[in-house]
């Protein structure tokens, strides 16, 4: 009994020891709490006592000195140009800038095809998209930029395509110059089984441009990664985006779908084999088949028959159709046709690719644009997708769109991003800035050489956060001689000039006649420059475009010599500009229509429900149009446009259209803004001619063949003045002259 | 005190034991043995359990305890044996999906990477000397605490996907590089360097000045100031700047935008002579818009000589004198990466950076060209042409970007770690990365400026339609009268019927008039004008028309009318009556209007087409307490949905067709409340109050409306597609 009381004692004692021992903790640990601020306990990195006595990573002086200047900056960038090739090419080192310096400016030269030499449809593709370039020259004297004949796109030895011996006949050439200044285009780099970036022969200091880019081999700031494309790829134009509408809640029918081969052994095996673990039938679906190759029956395992038939069930089209997301995950080599494909279809690419550099990746932010899964992450996918938000979902999806009617809808396009990331590169500091890359409407429509200034474009106003310029300048276009002060164009200069937005006048001359003395011309509160445009060998229609460095202002109202307004139409017409600043703003409407029994595009000028065109005769636009227009256009429209002395406003808005994507916007009721000729007019003008309509019809034909498809839109309403016509007393209108129209 | 404690209790016991038989009953011998080994084996197994489980926790609180009054000096003391392992150089081939561990970082719902701080610790060598020269600098620590104290940080080691060294790596210059090394691959979760993050400034040394830090260091991600394209793993490494102390000293506040007395200054001691004489020519060429500084000489050296700069005799405030000139030469030193940079942009002067195959800090995610000119060593003298061609409007606009990169990814070591960690963040969660304009817009253009959610210029299909929304209470009859019009649109997809009143049920089903296109009712649980903004499932198209009960002498034409606009402005609000804000100036408000104005900046939701979107917004992401204020008004919502829609595409709504007869236009928005002043009051209060919760006034004024092209054209109307618009 006695050891019992003691063990129990000593048993109570132990309990009652340790229960003030884990209180004692708790107590300690509570005290922690109150006794600091909360912050700081859990803070690990703790705040030393002696925190302000700590020395400086490093002394001011040794940070302003530097080590001294280092060493002459001359021989440096000599021994680099020897340390510094092939592999660790960069432009500073394997690009001669000075090709690219001369009065020519950029310019690319293609050597000259060589007898029976057999390009691919892709590279005959390439090549047609670089002569058809602004930067094309025939002359390799001022060439900045060399492309080669020789087809170099597919460099799998097993292929049809494969051109032996490239290493002796690129050697023998002499411009070749070791690739400098050279540009290779790739799509298929390697073969079976390992399909590793070997091209088969040196492409030495040459530029690569190459699909399938992989990171580790990518020369960073100097190889420019493509996409995959195939030879059906439009040349020029190109199919526009599958999305036309944004429907809320974004989610389409599917979540995620893969449709594609499984490869059973070799290279990229590892991804395609692991994708079908994600199937689950319904909103995910991961189809792969076995059948591929010729012996696939060889290598084939206990998924394959069950797997080839759950492919059979679903059609790849409608899967990209009624998906939200797709992925796009490596295939033998780590670039894919899918990738086109599905930026094009607006479902969001999920990308399986480790180490893939990613398409143009020097200047478009992918990020906000698909989502880069990680191969090693595969399971992890479905989560991933699953929660990206409504917002970032319509976000992603519309911005596939822009980047693939900017960058890749054609094989010209791709190939002018490539040279255009080159020539920003070449010539840096008048290059565009990844905003200007990544906004709407895509690089190759801003051209840096008019300014690097975002608020120059009419197209950022609203990312900006500001709006366009209070003043416009109006531009006539003047083509008969001055005989008299009762003239069409005094009485315009006088409406024109009373406009308060008005900062100034340019009349372009443009007759066979001097320019009259500037007493002849009337007193003005606003300056007035006269440009004559007689100097060139003929009178140039297209000249009223051209970018005058005089014109001052964002706005540009554009006239013809005879155009009829009032005062408060311009000023109105103004204002509605100043809420669209990125298309033309007036008054004459045109429009177009196809015609299925001529099959072709029509043009007509009758009154119709909708228009597609506003005349420049009388019309506000922004002045980068003017630098786009003759800029931008290939000098084959512009000779036409001054061949006839026609058309230039019907080209003006297929530009602005095919920028914007919308049609222009016709303003108030007047539909004729010239007067109608009369008997006794001395000239008759152009416009009544037959002919001269003809010639319209055929511009249209013209044009739309250039941009290869049409981008004129039609529209169905105008922007009148808020009171037009209402039953309400006149005086309470601002715009009261416009309802006498 | 644990003795005495001890004892205490050892009293406690005593004087319960005494007690204790009474309290004890009595027990069976045979169960005695089995009792007590039972009983001691719960002890056992509880004293066991308190040890481990207060043992070292006991020990790490008490020393968090002292920490504060812990000095650098007290950190734990290792010693490096000899033949420690040195990791190897590292790999230029790394890359995140080939020398980053993933698995590590994980899938999280935060999207946000979990870094690890080492303790600090002392290395030395097995003489006892130290492996740098100067130890933690105040800088690293800096830079630590921010980390520690940010969302980043995770004390937890098994949870970390990032590990950052206690060991001071900024300068190499204070380095021994073999030793430091091995103290590296010391750590304990070293494991090849795997997810470490290693920060430099101050990379290599005399006489080649290697671009990265020379320390050998496995797959360890590095921070450095100073790579070159040749040193630069990209998305791997992080180009960081390298850290101006001088900032702190020195506060140079931000310069308004005006013209400045330089336009071109050089203010570095250590430019190489060949540079020195190209400056020395170009300012012969140019005169006063240049000023070249140098060292002072005759200055006693030391501290001041740092912050001051000469030029012929004449003494300059450093940094002060950057703020005078438009542009400053950043050159290359015998390092790429150079401090001056910083207090350039600190100074709000535009860098101009003449430092070849230099990876500019950050240049990952903030877009240089926006702040900075580059020009390349060899053009150095034709620096003044090219910086000439640059518009005036744009170098202020590149002053204050400068500064703002300044302010937010240089100013301080915090500033650049937690840059640094959000670079890493977005590799690994690229879908949640951060967006071009959240790296590079400075808070006022973030302010002002507009990224439509719908920015895509899309003109959608006619052929799905619209669906019409009828908000209802009980006006039966009117309400008949509403579908009955609409459903002669030809684009009408479907009607739903948004019934308001809880206490009276719909009319039966049979009574209703008959339609082409499916018809639904949908009861609400409240009565809330809210209801009408929710994005219900019902409603399949993209166009929405809001419509009220009483809207009767809208059109068919009109209506189509509007849709059609509708297509062309599918991002904005297309309605019949407009209405405009004003500023009044007396009372210095906001004020409603809706006289017969030559302005619409508003127009009323009782009949208006919008995106479904909105629906969407409006239920989920009005912000502040606009809903509940409109819910508890019953007032509003039409002015609310302006609000929300000018605000997120910064473009004014679309007033189609002419001004109509609305027989009571105000009345539309509730029943029974007549046009008057009450009223009109009322609504100015609105506009104030969004005014104030949206911190700016989003509505935008317009002076135009849509009519049809043909509209009073003297043109056959057979022939118009839209005869009948504006009939009273």
């Amino acid at each position: 009994m006695q050891a019992r009381k003691k063990y129990v004692l000593l048993g109570l004692c132990m309990c009652c020891w340790l229960l003030l021992y884990y209180w004692g903790g708790l107590q300690e640990r509570l005290l922690g709490l109150i006794t600091h601020k909360r912050g700081e306990v859990a803070r690990p990195w703790p705040s030393w006592l002696d925190r302000d006595l700590l020395p400086g990573y490093a002394d001011q002086a040794e940070l302003q000195n530097d080590g001294g200047s280092g060493d002459s900056p001359r021989q440096r960038r000599q021994s680099w140009a020897g340390i510094y090739k092939d592999s660790r090419c960069r432009m500073d080192t394997c690009f001669d800038f000075a090709r690219c310096q001369g009065q020519s400016g950029f310019r690319v030269y293609i050597y000259p095809p060589e007898k029976g030499e057999r390009v691919s449809e892709s590279y005959h593709k390439i090549l047609t998209s670089v002569v058809e370039s602004r930067y094309y020259t025939s002359d390799p004297r001022e060439a900045c930029l060399f492309v080669l004949g020789i087809d170099t796109l597919d460099r799998d030895q097993l292929s049809t395509q494969f051109v032996p011996n490239v290493d002796e006949r690129i050697r023998g050439y002499p411009l070749w110059n070791d690739g400098r200044n050279h540009v290779i285009f790739n799509l298929y780099s390697g073969t079976w089984p390992n399909y590793t970036e070997d091209l088969g022969f040196n492409v030495g200091q040459a530029i690569l441009a190459k699909a399938s880019l992989n990171t580790e081999h990518f020369r960073p700031g100097f190889d420019i990664s493509i996409p995959l494309f195939s030879k059906e790829h439009p040349q020029k134009g190109g199919e526009r985006g599958w999305l036309v509408r944004n429907t809320v809640p974004p989610r389409r029918k599917y979540l995620l779908m893969f449709k594609g081969k499984r490869y059973l052994t070799g290279i990229g095996s590892d991804t395609r084999n692991a994708l079908h673990h994600i199937h689950n039938g319904k909103d995910i679906v991961s189809l792969t088949t076995c059948r591929h190759g010729k012996d696939w029956e060889k290598h084939k395992d206990t998924r394959c028959d069950h797997d080839n038939q759950e492919y059979e069930r679903f059609d790849y089209q409608e899967l990209l159709h009624n998906s939200t997301f797709c992925l796009v995950p490596r295939g033998r080599r780590l670039g894919s046709f899918r990738f086109l494909e599905s930026l094009q279809a607006a479902c969001i690419p999920v990308l399986l690719s480790n180490g893939w550099e990613l398409p143009f990746s020097d200047v478009i932010q992918w990020n906000q644009a698909v989502i880069e899964g990680d191969e090693r992450l595969l399971l992890q996918v479905p989560s991933t997708v699953r929660a990206v938000g409504i917002d970032r979902v319509l976000a992603l999806r519309q911005r596939t769109q822009m980047l693939w009617e900017a960058y890749f809808s054609s094989v010209d396009k791709i190939v002018l991003t490539t040279l255009e990331i080159i020539k920003d590169r070449v010539y840096s500091h008048i290059s565009r800035n990844k905003f200007m890359w990544n906004a709407l409407p895509g690089g190759l429509l801003v051209l840096p050489e008019y300014s690097t200034h975002l608020a120059h474009y009419p197209f950022y106003y609203l990312n900006l956060g500001i709006s366009p310029g209070q003043e416009f300048t109006a531009v006539i276009h003047a083509t008969s001689p001055l005989v008299s002060q009762s003239q069409p164009i005094m009485k315009l200069l006088q409406v024109v000039s009373k406009s308060k937005y008005c900062s100034q006048i340019i009349i372009l001359w443009n007759s066979e006649k001097p320019p009259p003395h500037r007493s002849k011309w009337p007193p003005m509160p606003v300056p007035l420059i006269i440009t004559d445009g007689r100097r060139k060998v003929s009178i140039q229609t297209s000249s009223r475009f051209l970018p005058h460095a005089a014109i001052e202002t964002e706005a540009v109202l554009s006239l013809d010599e005879d155009t009829v307004l009032l005062t408060s139409e311009i000023d109105f017409a103004f204002h509605v500009w100043r809420s669209f600043p990125e298309r033309i703003v007036g008054y004459p409407p045109r429009s177009h229509f196809w015609d299925p029994v001529k099959k072709a595009w029509g043009y007509t000028s009758k009154w119709t429900n909708e228009y597609s065109i506003v005349l420049t005769g009388a019309a506000f636009y922004h002045r980068y149009y003017h630098h786009l227009f003759s800029h931008y256009l290939p000098s084959s429209l512009r000779v036409l446009v001054d061949r006839t002395s026609n058309c230039e406003d019907i080209l003006m808005n297929f530009l602005v259209s095919s920028v914007t994507n919308l049609p222009p916007i016709k303003v108030a009721q007047r539909k004729q803004y010239k007067e109608m000729p009369t008997l006794q007019g001395t000239k008759t003008a152009p416009w009544v001619n037959p002919e001269h309509f003809t010639q319209r019809q055929e511009c249209v034909s013209t044009f739309a063949s250039w941009f290869g498809y049409m981008p004129l839109v039609h529209s169905q309403f105008r922007l009148d003045p808020v009171l037009f016509k209402d039953h309400v007393s006149v005086l309470r209108k601002r715009y009261k002259d416009l309802e006498r129209v | 005190m644990g003795l005495a404690l001890e004892r205490l209790i050892m009293c406690a016991s005593v004087k319960y034991g005494s007690r204790g038989p009474a309290l004890i009953p009595r027990m069976k011998t045979k169960y005695r043995i089995y009792y007590i080994t039972l009983f001691s084996v719960v002890l056992l197994g509880l004293i066991a359990t308190g040890m481990f489980q207060f043992w070292p926790h006991s020990i790490e609180s008490s020393a968090e305890w002292s920490l504060d009054r812990r000095s650098v000096h007290d950190a734990p003391l290792v010693r490096i044996p000899m033949s420690s392992p040195i990791p190897e150089r590292g790999d230029l081939s790394c890359r995140m999906h080939t020398c980053f561990d993933v698995y590590r970082c994980g899938y999280n719902p935060k999207n946000k990477i979990k870094v690890y701080i080492y303790p600090l610790q002392r290395f030395v060598d097995e003489v006892g000397v130290p492996i740098s020269s100067t130890g933690l600098s105040r800088e690293y620590n800096d830079l630590l605490s921010a980390i520690s104290d940010s969302d980043f940080y995770t004390d937890d080691v098994s949870r970390a996907c990032l590990f950052i060294p206690s060991i001071d790596v900024l300068n190499q210059n204070s380095l021994r590089i073999r030793e430091t090394a091995q103290a590296l691959a010391m750590l304990p979760r070293w494991d090849k360097g795997m997810n470490h993050l290693l920060f430099n400034m101050l990379p290599g040394g005399p006489p080649d000045y290697n671009t990265a830090l020379d320390v050998p260091r496995d797959r360890a991600l590095l921070a450095g100031g100073g790579f070159s394209t040749w040193t630069y793993r990209q998305g791997y490494d992080v180009s960081i700047p390298v850290y101006s102390p001088l900032s702190v000293e020195v506060d140079l506040p931000e310069r308004q935008p005006g013209p400045r007395r330089y336009f071109i200054l050089s203010s570095q001691t250590a430019i190489h002579r060949e540079y020195r004489v190209e400056l020395e020519r170009l300012k012969e060429e140019n005169g006063e818009a240049l000023l070249l500084l140098d060292k002072c000489s005759n200055l006693s050296q030391g501290l001041a000589s740092v912050r001051k700069r000469c030029y012929k005799g004449q003494v300059y405030d450093y940094p002060q004198i950057l703020q005078e000139s438009s542009f400053c030469v950043v050159l290359r030193g015998a390092r790429l990466g150079q401090a001056t940079l910083s207090d350039v942009l600190q100074a709000g002067c535009v860098p101009v950076i003449m430092a070849d195959s230099y990876i500019l800090p950050f240049s990952e995610v903030l877009d240089w060209k926006r702040a900075s000119v580059v020009i390349p060593e060899e053009k150095l003298p034709e620096m003044y042409t090219i910086l000439k061609s640059i518009p005036h409007r744009q170098v202020e606009e590149m002053q204050r970007q400068a500064r703002w990169f300044w302010e937010a990814y240089f100013s301080s070591m915090k500033a650049i770690g937690m840059t640094t960690l959000q670079i890493i963040n977005d590799r690994i969660y690229p879908y949640a990365a951060l967006t071009y304009e959240e790296w590079n817009n400075p808070p006022v253009v973030k302010w002002t400026s507009v990224n439509s959610p719908l920015f895509l210029p899309l003109i959608p299909p006619r052929s799905p339609g619209f669906t019409a929304v009828v908000l209802t209470y009980d006006r039966i009859e009117s309400l008949f009268r509403v579908i009955t019009e609409i459903s002669k649109v030809p684009s009408l997809a479907k009607l739903l019927v948004v019934w308001n009143n809880q206490n009276k049920s719909p009319p039966e089903e049979s009574l209703w008039p008959k339609v082409a296109v499916p018809l639904k009712v949908l009861r609400t649980k409240e009565n809330k004008l809210s209801n009408r903004f929710f994005p219900f499932d019902e409603i399949e198209t993209e166009a929405v028309l809001a419509i009220d009960d009483d809207i009767i002498m809208l059109t068919s034409d009109e209506l189509q009318f509007g849709y059609e606009v509708w297509r062309e402005f599918p991002d904005r609000l297309v309605g019949y009556p407009g209405r405009l804000h004003l500023w009044d100036h007396e009372m210095g408000k906001w004020k409603y209007e809706s006289e017969w104005t030559n302005e619409v900046s508003m127009v009323l939701t009782g009949a208006a087409f919008y995106h479904k979107y909105f629906n969407y917004l409006y239920t989920y992401k009005m912000p502040g307490d606009i809903k509940n204020w409109v819910d508890a008004h019953m007032n509003c919502e039409d002015i609310a949905m302006n609000f929300l829609v000018a605000n997120i595409t910064g473009k004014a709504p679309i007033k189609v067709t002419p001004r109509k007869k609305f027989k009571c236009p105000e009345c539309t928005a509730i029943d029974g409340l007549s046009l008057d002043q009450t009223h009109m009051v009322e609504r100015s209060e609105c506009i104030n109050k969004f005014a104030s919760v949206f911190a700016t006034m989003p509505l935008k004024v317009v002076e135009h409306r849509a009519d049809p092209v043909l509209y009073k054209d003297d043109f056959p109307e057979k022939l118009k597609s839209f005869p009948n618009i504006g009939s009273l």
